[in-house]
């Protein structure tokens, strides 16, 4: 059922409105602004449910769609809507937002008013970023995203932040500027084919030459490789992640990696599904690149968030896998089934990674609250002192391994599943993931969590508060539930990616 | 009819009662974990007890049903749901009776222990996560029981987490796991590739369509598909039931408690690998290659581990090592397509193995936390209980005619004598040196306890230890007593239809050319004249020189052992470091994988990517920015200078063009 007010529009606005009144309350009456911005947030969460209860699941179509013109010189539109693929990484950002800000609650000392009006703020664009079916309107959601993510890691950030910001915006802007100059060029194509709008969708059916897609392809490549990130230009997220506040970093791992492998479905299979099947090969081995390089950087890394982090790479690397092999399966082996069976298992890896992650980055930041060090060698026996800390510590980490039961092993074991379908050794060495996963992440677990008590810090641990508890306990739900029954989720997603498919199978030359 | 709410009652009742004992804990108190976790585990025994019968003598017809799904993914529905026949209650069975039976040894072994609930709770959730093992009707729910019993297994040996060697124990045995459950899940993926569905009926149906393919995995290599998906599936079996290269981790294992060493490292989780591959026989049985390998790999194990068993001095690696043996002759008898002379010892193995390390832990009690058997002896007068127990539990191990450990094992060695796969012969050497090599060890283990002097009076010092051993508290002899009984006689009762009868029906499918227990049958005229023919047969003697072997060793000339030690160094030394296993793995894997990864992340991401390519490109536009910013000086004089040479290069390039 379609609601008659903008339900979309609602979604984006509204955090954007609360992070305004949270700034124009200011430090001084932060005791408010804190209320006004978990308030904002958690509604928002509340009416994102909205888009779930009364989705239509029998249609690959937009959903909840607004249109309106905005620049009417470049005929570009004020166009919201969401479909299987974009929804669920809708409800994604709504869920962990209000998570972010009871984490932050009083453990920001520096400017609070400003940090959350940043993370609300930030909430909105990234919504805006999942519902837009305008290229233009996706652009500068896009674009305007980096600004608040920019602000939070630059002020709130750890001593190296200013290396790191210029890092993080530099990579994710190189990518984008040549993004925008390629849907400046399909904008001109559509116009000639008599379609003169920025509507995905229009670009979707647009008929483009192998050549023209494959210069297209590179330019979302580096876009949405840069995001997700992919082997060789993820260097960013590791010194962004370790200079990143808390928040920062969850919302980083949880939300905006997932940007990119949304681009990926929603830009560069449909729009050139000629040249990514030309270049699939390249993606597939940069993935399993991720996959089994990263796992082993991982391995040797001292900083607990830079291991997170890396171990996002090779999550990630799931994704454009997943997302890839459809090509080859479609077009060398003509199938169907395993084609969607990867893009079923990139979006649930999408979405598990951002709780799993999430979940993993506010971990550290209840430790980092205390100790104020990411050194792993700080640490030492945690679960002596903080048993319910270890408990969910424990469970992420294992979702992190990638065991059955946690939203971890669902995205992997289709992926796993789809690639045994293309090729034996694409299944060979994505599954190394269990082990190595398990090694990483284990022995993290081993170093911090278990052992004697390591040091007096350690000893003067106090295990978590309520609203630790309460952040930690919704995500472990969140976890186990999409772990123990996921297809709910598939069956939100099923008609789209079933749409996808066959528009990819169809060849555009 | 077995209604589905029973077994899902079965399932439950440990599941709730771990969470309450676990979440809980601190509310319910110690008492109350305890109650509420036995409860619940008795529920699930006496409800698959039940189940049991109807499918026995009430004739029910076995249950294969979905509880709910999982998930689709392009019309291949995955389910969560139970296949309950024959095999799978006699394993419901084997798992809640000794989890039970753990259960209140329990409350004595744990008594002192501060995480006496959280110890309730996981064994609870084992009990669960081994149970929705078992029962699963299709791969993708197997392979969720196979790990969650693998998570458990981790917690539990790092149960006393502040402790090095435990938590080491752990990491080291979830990450071996994890490598056999890499082959197993590309096997699930295989499986899935060629049928198109998870669930085993489905699977079991199109086993010829696999048959018919093959695989290229290597170029210009053709492979059999399904000798290839057998292989991968039976990694899956080698690390969970620790064959060999993949059972470094159970020695290690020892480190968690006792009573989980006996419900985990013994009777239940270890042997999940010995069910898969029975309940996967529709699969196995079509290629010969996979069961050759099954073959050899089980036969390396059953003979080499045992003598790993003959030179350790603690006492739970030497049940350890008895394990990793006795789960190598069940696998021989997969590898023969004994498959239910391989269920057949795993449910005698269950009861007499588990009875043999509660005994221990009984030992270890009595000893105040001394596992070294060097400073035991004579414990007999002190431990009345636990020695005879402990003596039936050995008497079964080492196969004495008429105990039900002698029913199995000579089974699996008249079927691996009738076998004639290639490595049959290799097998059967293996599983016949082995009845020394275990007649020797646990009569070693039993002589140096509960024999010979009280070596535990002297400690290092040479001074006097006031303590002297007692039995244990009825809390622990009791399950020791319970478990005695069908250690003892549980073999002679059940083998004529176990084993040779109609029991298992369809749910292991043996190909008539591969049927050695149908030739073995030929010869069996009931358990009585079973166990007397046996007194004529070459395994009866070797396990009758074993003990004496034993007994020469450890009783009557305690000196031999150590002279024989040092007339066979090398040997000695190569058995006293298990072959040098763990070495080459830490030194290969674990430091291999630490140095590759830290060239990756030096060479590759900080000096490649970041230096050269990132910093490197900022560099250069500094640079040249460098460069350009000298250019303007701000002097005057620079500029005209630089105008006029541009001036008489623009003048010379028209002058002479």
């Amino acid at each position: 059922m379609q609601f008659d007010w903008p339900i979309l529009s609602v979604l984006i606005w509204l955090p954007i409105v609360g992070g305004l009144v949270t700034l124009a309350l200011g430090e001084r009456r932060i005791a408010l602004g804190r209320w006004v911005a978990l308030v904002t947030t958690a509604v928002t969460f509340g009416i994102s449910t909205l888009l779930y209860t009364n989705f239509d699941m029998s249609t690959a179509q937009m959903q909840f769609v607004e249109q309106l013109r905005w620049i009417p010189a470049f005929n570009a539109l004020y166009a919201l809507g969401v479909d299987g693929i974009s929804m669920p990484l809708v409800i994604l950002t709504t869920f962990i937002t209000p998570l972010v800000v009871v984490a932050a609650w009083n453990t920001i000392q520096n400017r609070p008013a400003q940090y959350f009006a940043s993370f609300l703020i930030l909430e909105g664009l990234m919504v805006g970023v999942f519902a837009a079916l305008d290229a233009l309107l996706f652009y500068v959601f896009w674009e305007a995203m980096l600004i608040p993510m920019f602000i939070i890691i630059g002020v709130w950030g750890g001593p190296r932040r200013v290396y790191a910001t210029i890092k993080f915006f530099l990579y994710t802007f190189l990518g984008s500027v040549l993004m925008l100059v390629s849907l400046i060029y399909l904008y001109l194509q559509a116009c000639e084919a008599g379609q003169c709008t920025y509507l995905i969708a229009d670009f979707h059916r647009l008929p483009l030459g192998l050549n023209e897609q494959i210069l297209i392809f590179i330019a979302f490549f580096l876009a949405f490789a840069v995001k997700v990130p992919m082997w060789p230009v993820h260097t960013w997220l590791p010194d962004a992640h370790v200079e990143a506040p808390t928040g920062g970093s969850v919302i980083l791992a949880a939300i905006m990696l997932k940007m990119g492998g949304y681009g990926f479905l929603r830009f560069s299979l449909p729009i050139t599904p000629d040249a990514s099947a030309t270049l699939d090969w390249l993606v597939i081995a940069l993935s399993l690149i991720a996959v089994v390089y990263i796992g082993y950087v991982a391995l040797v890394q001292h900083d607990m968030k830079k291991l997170i982090a890396y171990s996002s790479v090779a999550h990630m690397g799931f994704v454009t896998l997943g997302s890839f092999l459809a090509f080859e399966l479609l077009r060398t082996h003509g199938d169907v089934r395993g084609a969607a069976m990867g893009i079923d298992g990139a979006m649930v890896q999408m979405i598990s990674h951002g709780l799993v992650s999430g979940a993993l980055f506010f971990c550290v930041g209840v430790l980092y609250d205390r100790v104020h060090s990411r050194e792993i060698s700080a640490y030492g026996g945690v679960v002596n002192k903080m048993p319910i800390f270890a408990a969910f510590a424990v469970l992420f980490a294992m979702a992190n391994s990638g065991l059955p039961a946690t939203s971890g092993f669902v995205g992997e074991f289709l992926v796993i599943l789809a690639s045994f379908r293309a090729d034996f050794w694409y299944a060979f060495l994505a599954g190394l993931t269990l082990i190595l996963s398990a090694s990483y992440t284990l022995w993290l677990v081993k170093r911090v969590i278990f052992g004697a008590v390591a040091n007096e810090q350690v000893a003067a641990l106090k295990d978590v508060n309520a609203r630790e508890f309460f952040v930690l306990g919704v995500l472990a739900v969140g976890v186990l539930l999409l772990g123990v029954w996921p297809a709910p989720l598939l069956d939100v997603m099923r008609p789209t990616i079933e749409n996808l498919v066959q528009h990819i199978t169809v060849s555009k030359l | 009819m077995i209604r589905q709410s029973v077994l899902l009652t079965i399932v439950l009742a440990p599941l709730i009662a771990a969470i309450l004992a676990g979440v809980f804990g601190r509310f319910i108190g110690r008492r109350g974990a305890h109650t509420v976790t036995i409860a619940g585990v008795a529920i699930s025994f006496v409800l698959s007890a039940w189940v049991l019968k109807l499918l026995l003598v009430d004739g029910a017809p076995p249950v294969n049903e979905a509880v709910y799904t999982w998930l689709v993914s392009d019309n291949i529905r995955m389910e969560v749901g139970f296949l309950v026949d024959r095999l799978t209650a006699l394993m419901m069975v084997v798992v809640t009776f000794v989890s039970l039976c753990v259960h209140v040894y329990t409350i004595g072994y744990m008594h002192d222990d501060p995480g006496y609930q959280r110890f309730f709770s996981y064994i609870s959730l084992f009990t669960f996560s081994m149970l929705m093992l078992v029962m699963a009707n299709n791969f993708m729910q197997l392979f969720f029981g196979w790990e969650a019993v693998g998570l458990v297994s981790y917690l539990l040996i790092g149960f006393w987490y502040t402790r090095p060697s435990a938590i080491f124990a752990n990491l080291k045995a979830f990450l071996v796991n994890r490598v056999g459950d890499f082959g197993f899940l590309l096997g699930i993926a295989g499986v899935v590739y060629f049928t198109g569905s998870l669930d085993y009926q489905t699977v079991f149906e199109q086993r010829e369509l696999i048959a018919a393919n093959t695989m290229q995995i290597i170029p210009g290599i053709e492979w059999q598909a399904i000798t290839v998906i057998c292989i991968l599936l039976f990694i899956g079996a080698m690390g969970k039931s620790a064959q060999v290269p993949l059972h470094v981790w159970l020695p290690d294992s020892m480190e968690g408690p006792t009573p989980i060493s006996a419900l985990i490292h013994a009777a239940t989780m270890v042997t999940a690998g010995i069910f898969m591959v029975a309940r996967m026989s529709p699969l196995f049985e079509l290629s010969e290659v996979a069961l050759s390998t099954v073959l050899v790999v089980g036969a390396t194990t059953a003979f080499f581990m045992g003598l790993l068993g003959m030179v350790n001095n603690d006492i739970k690696r030497v049940v350890a090592y008895s394990t990793l043996s006795q789960l190598g002759y069940m696998t021989v008898a997969l590898g023969v397509s004994a498959y239910s002379a391989a269920i057949f010892h795993l449910m005698t193995h269950a009861f007499f193995k588990a009875l043999l390390f509660l005994a221990a832990g009984s030992v270890i009690i009595g000893m105040h936390h001394e596992q070294d058997m060097r400073k035991m002896g004579g414990l007999k007068k002190y431990m009345p209980i636990t020695y005879w127990t402990a003596l039936i539990g050995a008497l079964a191990l080492v196969a004495f005619p008429g105990t039900s450990g002698f029913f199995s094992k000579d089974a699996i060695i008249a079927a691996t004598a009738a076998a004639s796969i290639p490595g049959a012969t290799y097998a059967y050497w293996c599983v016949l040196l082995g009845v020394f090599v275990t007649a020797f060890y646990t009569f070693r283990l039993i002589f140096m306890t509960f024999e010979g002097p009280e070596r535990f009076r002297t400690d290092a010092h040479g001074h006097h230890d006031s303590h002297t051993p007692h039995e244990s508290p009825w809390v622990v002899t009791v399950p020791l007593i319970v478990l005695a009984v069908p250690s003892l006689v549980i073999g002679w009762l059940t083998v004529q239809p176990v084993l040779f009868g109609d029991y298992f029906g369809t749910a292991i499918f043996v190909e008539a050319a591969h049927d050695t227990v149908a030739r073995v049958a030929e010869t069996f005229h009931g358990p009585g004249a079973f166990s007397l023919h046996a007194l004529l047969t070459v395994p009866f003697w070797l396990m009758v020189a074993g003990v004496a072997t034993a007994w020469v060793f450890y009783v009557k000339k305690p000196e031999l052992p150590s002279q024989i030690a040092a007339r066979l160094g090398p040997l000695y030394k190569l058995l006293e470091n298990k072959f040098y296993f763990d070495e080459l793995y830490q030194a290969v894997f674990a430091r291999g994988s630490r140095r590759l990864g830290s060239v990756l992340w030096r060479a590759g991401d900080v000096a490649l990517i970041d230096g050269a390519i990132v910093n490197g490109s900022a560099h250069v536009v500094g640079w040249f920015s460098g460069v350009l910013r000298r250019l303007q000086s701000g002097y005057l004089y620079h500029y005209a200078f630089a105008m006029i040479i541009g001036l008489s290069a623009l003048l010379a390039w028209y002058v002479l063009r």
